[in-house]
């Protein structure tokens, strides 16, 4: 005790006199010195840690196992499929059923419909795959690959293998134009799967969509399946791009006919025919299958994209499409005041 | 590759034969030797691009007429009529045909920039159709986008406001139309064509007229010189309806039908109910079991219970045509389609003929199948299944097997009931009932109100039923019916048995010991082609 006296003094002088003399903050000087976990872990002998590296020496980049290049393979195997069967129906199915009520519409119109396609959907919500990935009726819905973008789902460890087990998906560029993506869900459609692709590359900003890109109009005229256009409609409500916190709102999903590219059509064309069905599909919703069908012949289909106005004006329209004004906190009483 | 229908001798080794018995079935052993029973064809394939095959028909149409985009322009008036709940049966599967059809019209009319479109189901004297049958025969897209303006709605056969007199035939017939499909620029026809008497000019002519037209071929005189009626080309039914589409087609209304024909495929090929479309010798170890505890299921089922689920059974049929343009070159098409699946050559006729009434025909469908549609359906349906002349020959003995319950829908059937309860109490001779007791039924105010308002078949509608076996009644020397309420049969006129042996056993009172039986095994459907 008398020895712990002094030296607490002293050491407390030390630390004051150290923050005098060197510009840092007073925390900084008092973990100077200690032992951290960096610390302990280089104390670890080799080889129970991780080699040095001599000076002079350039250490090959090891190539990186995430993103694009995660290979998804297992995910398709029975055990992976079976999982992902009993989470889908046993989980997902039934949480969409009581956050988003879907109301299906259309789907008589894949009566005809044999073999693989690519389920083609406007995108406003992370619920927007699980959503649509429970609509999709037999035989397509186990045996489906959705179109992830690689930067967001396969970015780490974790997020990386749960996207490609939950919901099956496989990582697609989406920052830069790259050959594996393509040739990966090319290959998987020519082996009877079908896929589910968001076109317009991420999630709606402003409740409006954006502009199709070529992906699914490009992988349909190389493989040589349909298209099948999918409006859906609520999920903004539900969880929009910005949100955490999901709130239950009804949402309806129409099917439309399937497409198929004819033969003066380059993806281009194709793409914006691809969207140009799923606006009409927006349409026949909004107002109903005649009023949308014969604005679409007469190429009056209200855009997905929405009026070219300033930001304000472009919200004000969505309507009641819209993000929901915040209810202001109630007062309760008694202070009133 | 389907197999055709066929003609089997019943020797010993024949197992016992399926009838139909309402919303249950019977297996039955038939005399060896002197038995026979004619198989239905096997569901032919159906079309393998349905969408295309329709568009297809719409833009290379048949007879005078041009393609139907050629016929559609920007400010016309076009009316879509179609066929009523009556067809098919059973109802199919959704997506139903006239949905499928009607789409593909009304996609040709937006791109044509046509506005003024109404749809009308045709349905003559018929229940009106609820929404959800309007549903399902037109698809919840076309009618989320017409009904609630009120642009799809229900012929209505006695609204004087909304009905035109087109003219008189040469024999003095007249021709009164929904005034909407007569007044249009195009009066474009959806039809099904289940069995050879559908379509051609009835579908206008008879679906939507009224009953001041109707009455001059649903008569007794033209129902018995209609030998078939399933055979246009014998029956004073479609004589007359084609005389009153000539006056149609003079008048300038101008018509482009659209006919499609559907396959065998009644009970699917996969799950218990498919069945009753093998042929018995067939039945694998699965069929039976299935069919046993069907049976077994059913036999302790309430009849309510029988009936629900009877009735919400949506048969697979597909589309095996489409033919569309001037009605009738489009007929002719259809008709030999018809025939490619249900025709059966059968050669001769014989002295009794058997069929087991299945629970359903075109006036009970969502309802019930009270005593006059059993007469009905067996000697008018099933009866006049043939080409050349009946199966069975003059004089002979018909033995039908329906529990034939004393039962009627109250909704549905109104006037069958006091038609059972006070005319048939009287007489059941066809042509006394037409002259004594028609028209006091067809313009009854109460019956009128609840066929325009409600969902009743019309007053004069149980009438015409029994004038749809009138030739049957003239044809046959008795009726039996087997395992039929027993005051039910006697109202009816018939015999009833308590089995088939029974009924054979009565039977040989009239045609003799060693008669010679035919049985029809229907459905799925089949026609005789009698030589």
């Amino acid at each position: 005790m008398s020895a712990s006296g002094p030296s607490r003094k002293a050491n407390g002088d030390r630390i004051a006199e150290l923050a005098r003399r060197i510009p840092v903050n007073r925390s900084t000087v008092t973990t100077a010195g200690r032992l951290t976990a960096a610390a302990a872990l280089r104390r670890v002998p080799f080889p129970l840690r991780p080699p040095t590296v001599p000076g002079g020496v350039d250490v090959p980049v090891a190539k990186s196992t995430l993103g694009a290049n995660y290979d998804t393979d297992w995910a398709r195997r029975y055990p992976a499929r079976m999982a992902r069967v009993l989470m889908l129906e046993g989980l997902v199915s039934p949480a969409m059923q009581l956050l988003a009520a879907p109301r299906l519409r259309g789907l008589d119109r894949l009566t005809d419909l044999e073999g693989p396609a690519i389920f083609a959907a406007n995108h406003h919500s992370h619920v927007d795959t699980p959503l649509v990935l429970s609509s999709i009726p037999e035989p397509w819905r186990h045996h489906m690959f959705i179109a992830a973008a690689a930067d967001y789902f396969f970015g780490n460890k974790l997020t990386a293998p749960l996207s490609a087990l939950v919901i099956g998906a496989i990582p697609i560029e989406r920052t830069k134009v790259g050959r594996k993506s393509a040739d990966d869900a090319a290959a998987l459609l020519d082996e009877g799967w079908s896929m589910l692709i968001f076109p317009e590359g991420g999630r709606s900003p402003d409740g409006w969509g954006q502009e199709f890109r070529g992906g699914a109009a490009y992988l349909s005229l190389r493989c040589g399946v349909p298209v099948v256009p999918i409006h859906v409609e609520g999920t903004g409500r539900i969880l929009r791009k910005g949100r955490s916190i999901p709130r239950r709102s009804p949402t309806t999903i129409t099917f439309g006919r399937p497409l198929r590219p004819t033969d003066e059509e380059d993806s281009r064309r194709f793409a914006t025919r691809i969207e140009a069905g799923v606006a009409a599909l927006a349409d026949e919703d909004a107002t109903d299958w005649w009023q949308a069908t014969k604005r679409a012949h007469a190429g009056d289909s209200p855009s997905l994209q929405g009026p070219e106005l300033g930001a304000w004006r472009r919200t004000w329209t969505l309507g009641d499409r819209g993000p929901k004004r915040r209810r202001a906190t109630a007062t309760r009483w008694p202070d009133l005041d | 590759m389907p197999r055709p229908g066929f003609v089997l001798d019943v020797d010993r080794a024949t197992p016992p034969v399926l009838f139909h018995h309402g919303e249950n079935f019977k297996l039955e052993k038939l005399p060896p030797g002197r038995s026979r029973i004619i198989y239905p064809g096997e569901p032919l394939e159906p079309l393998d691009d349905i969408e295309g095959a329709i568009h297809h028909a719409l833009v290379n149409p048949h007879g005078d007429s041009e393609p139907l985009p050629a016929l559609l322009r920007p400010g016309m008036r076009l009316t879509i009529a179609f066929d009523d709940i009556s067809l098919p049966l059973p109802p199919m599967k959704r997506p139903d045909i006239r949905q499928r059809v009607i789409e593909q019209v009304l996609d040709l009319a937006a791109a044509a920039g046509v506005d003024d479109v109404e749809l009308i189901a045709a349905l003559a004297l018929h229940r009106r159709m609820t929404e959800d049958e309007l549903r399902h025969a037109v698809g919840d897209r076309v009618y989320d986008a017409f009904a609630p303006h009120g642009l799809l709605y229900n012929h209505d056969a006695e609204d004087p406001d909304n009905l035109t007199l087109i003219g008189t035939t040469d024999q003095g017939e007249e021709v009164e139309i929904n005034k909407r499909a007569a007044e249009s620029d195009l009066l474009v026809y959806v039809n099904i064509n289940i069995v050879s008497m559908d379509g051609g000019w009835k579908s206008t002519a008879t679906g939507l007229s009224s009953y001041r037209s109707l009455r001059h071929h649903h008569n007794v005189k033209t129902m018995q010189h209609s030998k078939s009626f399933m055979d246009r080309h014998a029956s004073e039914l479609h004589s007359s309806n084609w005389r009153m589409g000539k006056v149609l087609r003079d008048s300038g209304v101008k018509v482009f039908q659209i006919e499609t024909t559907i396959n065998n495929n009644v009970f699917g090929t996969e799950g218990p109910m498919s069945v009753l479309q093998k042929r018995e010798w067939e039945w694998t170890t699965r069929d039976r079991v299935a069919f046993m505890g069907m049976k077994a299921g059913l036999d302790r089922m309430p009849a309510r219970t029988r009936r629900s689920i009877f009735q919400s059974w949506r048969a697979p049929h597909q589309m095996t045509s489409v033919q569309a343009g001037e009605v009738e070159a489009v007929h002719e098409v259809t008709t030999a389609n018809v025939y490619k699946q249900h025709l059966v050559p059968v050669e001769g006729q014989t002295d009794i003929l058997t069929m087991g009434l299945p629970y359903i025909c075109p006036y009970n469908v969502n309802s019930i199948m009270n005593p006059i549609l059993v007469m009905c359906l067996g000697l008018g349906y099933f009866f006049n299944l043939y080409r050349g002349k009946p199966p069975v020959r003059e004089g002979g003995v018909l033995i039908m097997s329906h529990p034939t319950p004393w039962e009627f829908h109250p909704v549905h059937h109104p006037s069958y009931i006091d038609f059972f309860e006070q005319v048939l109490a009287e007489t059941t001779d066809p042509i006394e009932i037409e002259a004594k007791y028609e028209k006091s039924f067809a313009e009854d105010e109460w019956y009128r109100h609840l066929y325009r308002t409600s969902y009743a078949y019309h007053g004069v509608h149980p009438f015409y039923m029994w004038y749809w076996g009138a030739h049957a009644m003239q044809h046959l020397g008795q009726v039996i019916i087997v395992g039929g309420d027993v005051r039910a049969v006697r109202r009816l006129g018939f015999k009833p048995a308590s089995t088939l042996q029974d009924a054979l056993e009565m039977a040989s009172d009239t045609v003799g010991r060693d008669a010679t039986i035919t049985h029809l095994h229907n459905p799925p459907i089949l026609m005789a082609d009698v030589t």
